[in-house]
């Protein structure tokens, strides 16, 4: 991937808001056919990251370009080429599917034959066809992102912005998106997408994580769980986890700094216990947990997971900033 | 708690929910999971009285949603998936306004806003006007606003959808301490990690209940085997298989492939096959299954096939559309 052109870049790109600074010195590039994930918690700089790329918002230093056009002297010419799914895409909900997608395409300047015969092809890809004549206000959240998706796609953008392009989608919907977005950059088509679901970051080439305003790792999904993660990561699989999260964290509290676990968290039916050291305090945790009855049918170190690692970077940055 | 007997809401020539009968009991977390579109806000709606069955009925705590919705209205906490905050009100004169609302007795008041402040740990932004707060914090309030009347039921439609990790682990933090308090819960959610925090989840599906078990339960009876492997050629590996016998479905997470598959013992043909197509596939191995396995089983076209034929490996048969 790294071999291919580079489909966007930016070099120091920051935007103040009266005295805030909502994106801090960013710099990052996206290759051609990459897909490339944008992670960080509410409010961190990721929207308007995006909003600067599209030439929606002038940068207050810093520059960028995207398919070799400026953001800031360019942005229209970026604008006829790019694809921009946001968190609230606005649909016309009076009108129906094809009219949806047939307003959006007109809006890019695609003459209605060609509309019409892409029409069918793109509803296909995004699982809507034969759903033409629905109303939007009839249909599912789902299936609005997909139109949404199907919208920006009209005019066969090279770049695609997705702004959390499955929020609220069930996870079936987000499988059939998921493979959607590898197909489009199977063919070349570079994405950049921002999510919540730390399991879709996975399936990302390459991910930025993104905390007030500043970039505060970069890598491949591999890269992120092997380098950025000092900690050790111990699952535990219990019964009663309620009661076992709690005997956990208060033991956690009750022991000096770096004695036990920093971080007890439920993930899913398991309990992922976190600390520097926590592989050696699983004889410890048992003993806890049996103490208040609680039956542990395994406890063992696991290559921590995305969201274990983007919690333990968050929180590690936090306290060095207290 | 809650009784929903043989419920039908019917909207123009869309039935939302179809002949739905579920009893909740006091102290449940009920998590209604689905696709969209498959009836489960309109569920939580009828349950809050903000909408009437069709035809048969629901009832809380014995109450008739139809009959006596204002008794109903007093024990019930309901947080739709767009809460109307308030945004040019401060957190705590959002929180007054809704315990206005909700006619919560004023002589409690102070001690209770108090305690959902700090429960809710936004008592430091108390004075920030709501449109200040990040994403994460707004749930919070949402969800402390509900709680001023002290509710005995809380419904929750979607409540973390567009949350970061780290709030949504905050947000489950909060649930558990209201589940504790004896209050009964029922919980829409895209995320199935958080369904399986669950004590009971219902699956729907085009408005009919088509699985309703513990999540243990629905977990161990998928009658499938879960098969996790590794590869740098994923996608490839998982076109490979995908039309091989005994395969119910294979996805892809970065380069983690995951296989449904009838039987265990199909993991040598598998390995086989991969190794004669000249694919590298490393770690082949049998995993715990998740809900989300569940889900996509019964879900997809073969879990349909298959539930209908073995007359269910699940709660109830299933009787979906063709």
């Amino acid at each position: 991937m790294d071999s291919n052109p580079i489909s966007l870049f930016t070099e120091n790109l920051t935007k103040h808001f009266d005295h805030f600074t909502a994106v801090d010195n960013v710099s990052l590039a996206v290759h051609r056919g990459e897909i490339y994930g944008l992670l960080g918690p509410n409010g961190a700089g990721k929207t308007t990251t995006i909003r600067m790329l599209l030439g929606l918002l002038s940068p207050t230093s810093g520059r960028g370009a995207v398919l070799g056009f400026d953001i800031v002297k360019e942005a229209e010419e970026i604008r006829k080429r790019v694809g921009y799914v946001s968190q609230k895409f606005s649909l016309y909900s009076d009108l129906t599917v094809a009219e949806n997608f047939n307003f959006y395409g007109g809006v890019y300047g695609i003459t209605r034959q060609t509309l019409a015969l892409r029409r069918a092809e793109i509803l296909r890809l995004v699982g809507l066809d034969g759903q033409d004549d629905t109303r939007v206000a009839n249909l599912a959240g789902g299936s609005r992102q997909r139109l949404a998706l199907a919208c920006a796609l009209s005019h066969q953008p090279e770049f695609l912005f997705l702004d959390e392009p499955t929020a609220g989608v069930d996870p079936l919907s987000r499988r059939a998106l998921w493979d959607l977005i590898y197909d489009l950059a199977a063919r070349g088509t570079s994405i950049l997408v921002t999510t919540h679901y730390m399991d879709e970051a996975e399936n990302c080439h390459r991910l930025a994580f993104i905390y007030q305003g500043r970039l505060v790792a970069e890598g491949t999904p591999h890269e992120m769980k092997e380098q950025a993660m000092a900690a050790q990561v111990v699952e535990i699989d219990c019964d009663n986890v309620d009661a076992a999260l709690a005997a956990l964290r208060a033991a956690s509290q009750d022991a000096p700094p770096g004695h036990l676990f920093d971080e007890v968290a439920l993930y899913g039916s398991l309990i992922h216990a976190i600390g520097a050291h926590a592989a050696e305090h699983i004889p410890r945790a048992r003993e806890i947990l049996e103490a208040k009855g609680v039956s542990v049918s395994s406890a063992e170190p696991i290559v921590p997971s995305l969201e274990d690692v983007f919690i333990a970077r968050l929180r590690s940055i936090d306290s060095t900033n207290h | 708690m809650i009784s929903i007997d043989h419920l039908t809401k019917q909207f123009d020539t869309t039935v939302a929910v179809k002949n739905l009968s579920l009893d909740i009991q006091p102290g449940e977390v009920f998590g209604l999971i689905g696709p969209d579109g498959a009836g489960k806000t309109t569920t939580l709606r009828v349950i809050s009285t903000a909408m009437n069955p069709t035809t048969g009925r629901v009832s809380v705590s014995g109450i008739d949603t139809g009959r006596d919705p204002e008794a109903v209205k007093q024990i019930i906490g309901y947080m739709p998936q767009r809460f109307a905050l308030y945004p040019d009100l401060t957190v705590i004169e959002n929180l007054n306004f809704f315990a206005d609302v909700f006619g919560s007795p004023r002589a409690q008041r102070a001690e209770l806003t108090e305690r959902l402040l700090r429960f809710a740990h936004l008592t430091e932004f108390q004075a920030r006007l709501a449109r200040n707060l990040s994403g994460g914090m707004q749930k919070k309030l949402a969800l402390a606003a509900t709680l001023m009347h002290r509710p005995r039921v809380l419904l929750l439609d979607e409540p973390t959808t567009g949350v970061d990790p780290v709030s949504r682990r905050e947000f489950w933090d909060l649930l558990t301490e209201i589940h504790l308090e004896g209050v009964t819960i029922v919980i829409t959610t895209p995320y199935l990690d958080e369904a399986e925090r669950c004590t009971r989840v219902g699956l729907m599906y085009r408005g009919e209940l088509i699985a309703c078990d513990t999540p243990g339960k629905l977990r161990a009876e998928i009658g499938a085997v879960v098969l996790e492997a590794q590869s740098a050629q994923a996608l490839a590996a998982r076109r490979a298989m995908e039309a091989s016998e005994g395969v119910l479905t294979v996805s892809t997470h970065g380069d983690l492939l995951r296989l449904l598959v009838d039987r265990a013992e199909r993991q040598a043909a598998l390995e086989a096959a991969w190794r004669a197509a000249g694919i590298d596939v490393q770690n082949v191995r049998v995993v715990k299954p998740r809900l989300e396995d569940a889900f996509v089983l019964l879900l997809t076209d073969d879990g349909r096939r298959r539930t209908e034929k073995e007359n269910s490996v699940i709660g109830r048969p299933s009787s979906v559309e063709k």
